[in-house]
């Protein structure tokens, strides 16, 4: 039994070996020739780059405007991310604790229109904030990002203030603290588990998220890394070199958070999906 | 906790803790809904600063349109593929990587890689690999299927698309198949096998029934987001060869934006919205009736 179990396993973390190597071919793929000529591409698209030449990569980067690309991506998912977790929980709070009609009614409808998807409301989104000229900012991005991850989050948040008992609420009050210092001295730590998992969700979401984006930003100078990388790789997609250099610097910053997170992003999307 | 007496304090403590959400809800999602509903009866081109209703011209419009159709049927097509595809690998991959095999976390974390990259990225990754490295291989070795790029024969464009979609997921629904499998009770198993069950039976009997919750969530997940697909066909295929992959996301972003056909465009929007409703809320009432029967 014991020697059978061992002989199994190892026939598993074969299978499974030679299964991820699959997996990761892609990007293997993508890895090798981002350093290789065209000619060098064409003639063996398989065979490691001769001499590891960063040429694409200059290329790619100053062509593809990357930093400033780079910093677009970070402002608006900063900012979307820390502006959905602070107002979501607040206002999961008080639909918790104040139990008004009004509050029990806001919930119900905010989580039934979770069933709405971005396509549904896509035309009319771009047509009614093109007409008040709040397209072609990221400011305005990262307001629509506030509406579409609102209501996952407040729910989220919901579920989990649920089960804080009141008493240390009470007891701060008792001291003195208005009902906004209660919530950010008592409760918002507390929520810090779901804080982080919701981050990890919208940080991926915002981050990728390409058709918003694409609908939004309009100017060479607002895009977002997928957008840049869009553009490029259709400006270019003769040029096998320099297009394969932009897709890895577009990967890169993501695979190194990961390296550095990968336990509380995988946790992360786990309790995300448990709702 | 402060208990507001009147009406103008329980506004003013709303307000406070949950106005702007409320105002960038409302604004963000309600009102352009409520918008597009009115935008279906309507003759509106993007452009023209008037616009006159029509009825219910753009409802029918669309519902004629042979195009639309197609796209909506290979959109189901797609769709019944991928969440078949994805889920069953997915659940091996998890039943694989909980039973102890060395280096388990490694796995985990490599197969859920995809899903970091948004789906332009990895579309014009298999857009580079399926007409430069498998056409490469086909011509080098032969290989009769592979010796012209899968991406300019419709038929095979759409396999590439399920492909790349089966690839980019499976990690994720893997992740929600592998807490399903670590709740499931070890001894349940154990004591499964000492009355002599066999693998199918322990399959059948003991662990089908309590992954039942995680085939809710994953199965949901993967169908909403298979009718829902935009990046990856605009990334992969753009729709070609011949408009021959364009699913329905992608045909009515084209619609809209590209003939300016926004009202029609609409309205394809909302019969969307609400197969994606129908199907998906019964699918989820279907599947949590079977998880209290057991």
């Amino acid at each position: 039994m014991e020697k059978n179990n061992r002989l199994l396993n190892g026939i598993k973390f074969f299978a499974l070996s030679i299964f991820l190597v699959l997996y990761i071919f892609p990007f293997f793929i993508v890895l090798i020739n981002s350093f290789k000529e065209r000619k060098e591409i064409l003639e063996n698209p398989l065979k490691l780059p001769s001499v590891l030449n960063l040429s694409n990569y200059i290329d790619a980067f100053t062509k593809m405007n990357y930093m400033h690309a780079f910093l677009n991506s970070l402002i608006i998912t900063a900012f979307s991310v820390f502006l959905i977790t602070l107002l979501s929980s607040m206002t999961a709070y008080i639909f918790v604790r104040k139990k008004w009609k009004f509050n029990q009614f806001m919930f119900f409808f905010m989580v039934a229109s979770m069933i709405i998807p971005f396509q549904g409301i896509m035309i009319p989104l771009v047509k009614i904030y093109g007409s008040i000229g709040m397209m072609n900012s990221k400011w305005a991005l990262i307001y629509m990002y506030v509406g579409f991850g609102a209501s996952l989050a407040v729910f989220m948040y919901h579920g989990f203030i649920k089960s804080i008992p009141l008493e240390l609420e009470e007891a701060a009050t008792i001291d003195g603290c208005s009902q906004l210092q209660t919530f950010f001295k008592i409760v918002f730590p507390l929520l810090k588990p779901v804080t982080t998992t919701i981050a990890i969700l919208d940080i991926l979401w915002i981050w990728n998220d390409f058709l918003l984006p694409y609908l939004v930003l309009m100017a060479p100078e607002q895009r977002t890394l997928p957008l840049s990388v869009f553009y490029f790789y259709g400006t270019y997609t003769i040029e096998y070199g320099p297009a394969m250099a932009a897709l890895m610097l577009a990967t890169i910053p993501v695979i190194i958070v990961y390296l550095l997170m990968q336990k509380q992003i995988i946790e992360g999307v786990l309790k995300g999906s448990i709702k | 906790m402060n208990q507001e007496k009147t009406l103008l304090a329980k506004l003013k403590t709303y307000l406070i803790f949950a106005g702007p959400t409320t105002f960038a809800f409302l604004t963000v999602i309600i009102l352009p809904f409520l918008y597009g509903i009115y935008l279906t009866f309507t003759d509106w081109n993007g452009i023209s600063a008037t616009h006159s209703f029509v009825g219910f011209q753009n409802y029918l419009q669309a519902f004629k349109d042979k195009v639309f159709w197609t796209s909506f049927l290979l959109t189901l097509k797609y769709v019944f593929f991928t969440v078949i595809l994805i889920n069953v690998i997915a659940f091996f991959l998890a039943y694989m990587l909980t039973s102890g095999v060395k280096g388990q976390n490694f796995f985990r974390a490599g197969f859920f890689t995809p899903n970091l990259i948004g789906g332009i990225l990895l579309g014009f990754i298999w857009q580079f690999i399926f007409s430069n490295i498998l056409v490469y291989l086909g011509k080098s070795y032969d290989i009769p299927i592979l010796s012209g790029s899968w991406l300019s024969d419709p038929d095979k464009a759409f396999w590439a698309l399920v492909i790349v979609t089966v690839w980019q997921y499976t990690g994720y629904m893997m992740v929600i198949y592998i807490s399903g499998f670590m709740n499931i009770p070890r001894d349940l198993l154990e004591a499964a096998s000492i009355d002599g069950a066999n693998f199918y039976q322990r399959l059948k009997n003991v662990i089908l029934p309590l992954m039942a919750p995680s085939f809710t969530i994953s199965v949901f997940l993967t169908l909403q987001r298979g009718f829902m697909v935009y990046d990856i066909n605009l990334a992969l295929t753009n729709g070609g060869p011949y408009k021959s992959t364009e699913l329905i996301s992608l045909h009515i972003y084209n619609t809209a934006f590209l003939s300016q056909q926004y009202g029609i465009g609409q309205a394809e929007a909302f019969f969307l919205f609400f197969v994606v409703a129908a199907v998906t809320l019964l699918q989820v009432y279907f599947s949590k009736k079977l998880e209290v029967e057991n």
